[in-house]
């Protein structure tokens, strides 16, 4: 078992996403050619089959979707912070277009910040990032 | 036209070790144990086995396997990804290479040690997570049980599902283990309280949501029709047999697509109908696979007994306990007999067309079995007679 946090191993398809997550900013991979959204990111457009894409950046306006409450058992790194939440989102821009992070209470409150209780399905939420790592910054959302 | 696998092939043999929180022996040998045990019970010699079918994460490959029960030549081989979906799949294709003459006696197994949590797969990754991984382990969506709350929550949300149908669903496979002395849960009495008391894993599912984690083994033999009836055991005939992973699927984090509630079986169910030639109203028994509660009432819908959005109410009224509309998981399934990945679902199946379940639904003649929902699944119908 491992005792830090798991982290994304940045790779050709999502290393832009993780670079812009870094400078603060919400960027979603989009067809160059039929100009559709889609995460995770892929090498080809599910829609037209292109391999041209291009990165979009994003409001960061999104609704909660669903949400989940972890208890233990857990990785040792999750169990100080336990009970905490994991949301899924829907981006405003398109709200087929889904991601997963924590609400907090604010930019930088941990991911256990929030009463669960107070969560609600379709509140809406600004992306916010945490920088865990010299190149991770992880989505959190903020309640507008 | 008649489907070219409808009713070709048939279970003529079911095998199993005990199941325990802890077994001593290895999986290789659970695996070994319970193939001879199969092929005993379809009286049929190790000798004449041509065909190995099994789950790609099975740690026994093929020649081990040969090794140990001294096969002859094997002509047919093959493994199955994607876990707890692989299940009937397994069996599924090991009927076509019968049916096809690629190979004359499969045996299909799974032999699984997962009784101590250090084992779990979710416990061991790694540092950095290549693939879709990386969008939910770092944020602390850590394990199985958390991907699937999360779709059990918006499930809730759309169609007012309730705590109390997921207590119906693990109440009725409580009470089905009750009644089977090989299930973990045969003496362990659950009351609706027990789970509303029940401590939380991931909100909204507790304790009692979960399937066992257990040491285990199960395998088949699949035969030609031709041959299943002048074997000793009653056969267990494959109606039907589909495969499903329907478009834009996530493997267990299915948040991307447009309807992530419909997960594979929404397209295994409507291939499993096409290739039968029977519909879900003939079906007198069903095993569905329940690594997680939600996934009955899914997988209720998706196979096609109620509506989109009335798998919760289906279960109330004792709808899914033995003798109520659909008997589900009769043997305890993977919450109360024993987690071998949905095998023990297959054997169960195969138990009801025999008519010797220790829940045996009566004029049980379509059995349906299902596995793993939320991944690239699979499903087998049995029948007790050829009906096409």
């Amino acid at each position: 078992m491992i005792e830090g946090q798991p982290l994304p191993e940045l790779d050709a398809d999502t290393a832009p996403f993780w670079e812009a997550a870094c400078r603060g900013e919400l960027v979603i991979q989009a067809c160059a050619s039929c100009g559709r959204l889609r995460h995770p990111p892929r090498p080809m457009c599910p829609y037209c089959r292109s391999l041209e894409s291009r990165w979009q950046e994003m409001s960061g306006r999104a609704t909660v979707w669903s949400y989940v409450v972890p208890h233990p058992p857990l990785l040792p790194a999750f169990m100080p912070l336990a009970p905490y939440n994991v949301c899924v989102v829907s981006l405003d821009e398109d709200p087929l277009i889904r991601l997963v992070g924590n609400l907090v209470d604010h930019e930088g409150a941990p991911i256990n910040s929030v009463d669960a209780s107070t969560i609600e399905i379709g509140v809406p939420v600004r992306v916010v990032f945490e920088q865990v790592a010299d190149d991770v910054a992880l989505p959190r959302f903020v309640r507008l | 036209m008649t489907h070219p696998l409808r009713d070709r092939t048939a279970v003529a043999g079911i095998g199993q070790t005990a199941f325990a929180k802890s077994l001593p022996e290895t999986e290789t040998r659970m695996a070994v144990t319970a193939i001879k045990a199969a092929l005993d019970d379809a009286g049929i010699d190790a000798s004449e086995v041509d065909g190995l079918a099994s789950y790609t994460l099975e740690r026994d490959v093929e020649v081990e396997v040969a090794k140990n029960l001294g096969l002859g030549d094997i002509t047919w081989f093959s493994q199955i990804g994607y876990g707890g979906g692989a299940g009937c799949g397994v069996v599924g294709q090991a009927a076509m290479a019968v049916a096809t003459g690629q190979c004359s006696v499969a045996v299909a197994w799974r032999s699984r040690k997962r009784g101590s949590a250090a084992s779990r797969p979710w416990a061991q990754v790694a540092d950095r997570l290549p693939g879709a991984m990386q969008w939910t382990r770092p944020v602390g969506l850590l394990r199985p049980v958390d991907e699937i709350a999360m779709l059990t929550r918006r499930y809730m949300h759309e169609y007012g599902g309730t705590r109390d149908h997921l207590a119906n669903v693990a109440l009725a496979v409580r009470a089905h283990a009750n009644r089977n002395p090989a299930a973990l849960m045969y003496e362990k009495k659950m009351t609706r309280e027990d789970y509303l008391n029940a401590r939380w894993v991931s909100e909204p599912l507790c304790l009692y949501d979960n399937c066992l984690e257990t040491d285990g083994a199960v395998a088949v033999v699949v035969v030609s029709a031709e041959r299943a009836p002048d074997l000793p055991r009653p056969p267990a005939y494959i109606h039907a047999f589909a495969q499903g992973i329907n478009a834009q699927h996530q493997t267990m984090t299915n948040f991307y697509r447009d309807d992530p509630l419909a997960g594979p079986a929404w397209a295994c169910a409507p291939a499993l109908w096409r290739n039968a030639s029977v519909g879900p109203d003939d079906v007198k028994v069903a095993q569905l696979y329940d690594a997680f509660s939600p996934l009955i009432i899914l997988s209720l819908e998706g196979y096609g007994f109620c509506k989109r959005g009335e798998g919760g109410p289906f279960t109330d009224d004792g709808g899914i306990e033995l003798g109520g509309r659909l008997p589900v998981n009769t043997s305890g399934g993977g919450m109360s007999e024993a987690y071998v990945h949905g095998f023990n679902l297959i054997a169960e199946g195969v138990r009801q067309i025999r008519g010797d379940s220790t829940a045996q639904v009566a004029g049980a003649d379509v059995s349906l079995v299902t596995s793993g929902e939320g991944v690239p699944t699979s499903a087998i119908l049995f029948t007790k007679e050829p009906v096409s």
